[in-house]
């Protein structure tokens, strides 16, 4: 099967600072695949050869078995890109703004007010973008990428600086998105948002790959204690190792009613990446 | 053509609600007309207030319109997002030109209309002025290519209108400044408004000086595109 997206050993550096080291990815349609890393990672430059922004030094990067450099207008206008460095224009409304995008591409009145309706700002149409509160204003340049219909979306860490029930509404409208069938590459620091959104993900540091997968299968795969902890109806916690041994204990718990929680020792994505490089996700 | 007009129309519409360049079209208008009206000096030249205040505009709206415009969507970053969108830097630049021009060619309407210019003298001074703008507006664009934000377009361009559009009045009041005057553009746009007999002369300075600054435009664009 030709993979939607594919990056086979980029390299980029900047005046002599490596700053993508032979990355591999692969995204799929009518999947969110996730490239996690901290700030400084190499993340945003990836998406920014992906959409022609940058030029690799080295490597071949695909779309749709298409050669970035031999991709047409046409190819192009089927991308949506949500990224930082694509700003809006901040004294014209919502509408204005996403209409000047509809006329480039070609679309309709109704197109725009689908696109609004979409994000939850049809009746933010006449507001200012300037006087949209940072949420809002992400679901603007999220509606912008969106309108266009796009097989693959590029999201450059979209819930970045939102709050919780902001990032929430974010994360719906990718799902949607992603369940339409469309391909979704999406960065991002945040652990939970990884591990909730992504069907796979790359962890990304300082430009290098250091691992990748699903993240459940990473978190198992990193399990190196394999410890079962249980939370017992007395109110005590007890470890056991995870061995045959342990079958019988757990069972004799279960069964006596004596058990209120089981829990397996895996790692979250948080803690394999530090195993793995020794660096926090966040900072 | 659908990128440039539409690149124009987003101007267009931007307009009302930008201040800073707002302000630029219509200041210069504005008090032409009051002053025009208003003062009234005993041997005062024939619309005196109008051909000065024209040459003022040629100095300073259309570069510091381009510049300011170019410089906000780069530090915006809404620039990118047009370009991303299939819009190219050239069709960029003439969309917004083309938007600067008019509004400029608005402003002169002013001008004319307050001057009480007519049939052949009218056209003449449309001609001067249209000339005068676009080698204006082509430095502004340089200007607004060259920098990474408003703030670095503000530096470059506050100080170079100031000289443009000043010198042809303060050559006025002394004979060392007109002679350094005589070598930019808005004191041969100056002369050509007032009706210089010499219109060979100050036609050759100004289109040697439109190829120069036309050359710097092209340096700065190769070298930065619109990054
Ligand atoms: N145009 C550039 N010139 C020089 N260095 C650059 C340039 N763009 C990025 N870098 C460097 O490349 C490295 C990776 O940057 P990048 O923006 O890709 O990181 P990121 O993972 O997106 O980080 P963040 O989470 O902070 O957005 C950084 O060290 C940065 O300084
Ligand atoms: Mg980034």
């Amino acid at each position: 099967m030709i993979k939607t997206v594919s990056a086979i050993n980029i390299e980029k550096a900047f005046g002599g600072k490596r700053v993508l080291c032979g990355v591999n990815i692969e995204a799929e349609m009518g999947k969110i695949t996730g490239l996690l890393g901290p700030s400084g990672a190499g993340k945003t430059t990836l998406i920014k050869i992906f959409t022609g922004q940058l030029e690799a030094d080295s490597g071949i990067c695909r779309i749709k078995g298409k050669d970035i450099g031999a991709l047409k207008k046409e190819d192009k206008r089927r991308f949506g890109i949500m990224a930082d460095e694509l700003g809006v224009y901040d004294r014209l409304s919502c509408y204005e703004n996403l209409r000047i995008f509809a006329r480039l591409y070609g679309l309709s009145k109704e197109d725009i007010q689908n696109a609004l309706k979409n994000v939850g700002l049809e009746n933010d149409g006449k507001t200012r973008a300037d006087k949209l509160s940072k949420g809002m204003r992400c679901r603007l340049r999220l509606a912008r990428a969106l309108m266009i219909h796009p097989e693959i979306l590029f999201l450059d860490e979209p819930t970045s600086g939102l709050d919780p029930t902001a990032a929430e509404k974010i994360h719906r409208l990718i799902l949607d998105e992603c369940a339409r069938g469309t391909a979704v590459l999406l960065t991002t620091h945040n652990m939970a948002e990884a591990q909730k959104l992504c069907s796979s993900v790359s962890l990304l540091c300082d430009g290098r790959i250091v691992e990748s997968g699903a993240p459940d299968d990473i978190c198992r795969r990193h399990n190196s204690s394999r410890i079962l902890r249980i939370h017992l109806s007395d109110g005590r916690d007890i470890e056991l190792s995870q061995n045959e041994g342990a079958a019988e204990s757990v069972a004799e718990l279960i069964r006596t009613g004596k058990a209120d929680s089981i829990h397996t020792s895996e790692p979250d994505l948080d803690a394999v990446f530090k195993e793995l490089t020794g660096k926090e996700l966040a900072i | 053509m659908k990128e440039i007009s539409t690149v124009f129309l987003k101007q267009v519409k931007d307009t009302l609600g930008n201040k800073t360049v707002l302000i630029q079209f219509i200041l210069f208008p504005v008090m032409a007309v009051i002053m025009q009206n208003a003062v009234n000096i005993p041997d005062m030249p024939d619309n005196f207030f109008v051909k000065l205040f024209s040459v003022m505009y040629i100095g300073m709206a259309p570069l510091t319109a381009m510049s300011a415009v170019i410089s906000e969507e780069k530090e915006k970053n809404t620039l990118r997002a047009l370009k991303m969108s299939g819009v190219s830097g050239i069709q960029y630049l003439i969309g917004t030109g083309t938007y600067v021009f008019i509004m400029c060619m608005a402003g002169t309407a002013v001008f004319a209309a307050s001057g009480g210019f007519t049939g052949t003298e009218l056209i003449r001074y449309f001609l001067i002025m249209s000339a005068g703008t676009i080698v204006s507006l082509i430095l502004g664009g340089a200007v607004g290519i060259s920098s990474a934000n408003q703030m670095s377009a503000a530096s470059v361009s506050v100080p170079v209108t100031m000289v443009l559009s000043f010198l042809p009045m303060l050559s006025n009041f002394n004979e060392k400044i007109k002679a350094a005057a005589d070598y930019f553009y808005p004191q041969q746009i100056s002369l050509l408004i007032n009706g210089a007999d010499a219109d060979m002369k100050c036609i050759a300075v100004t289109m040697a000086e439109a190829l120069i600054i036309l050359g710097f435009f092209m340096i700065s664009y190769r070298k930065r595109g619109l990054e």
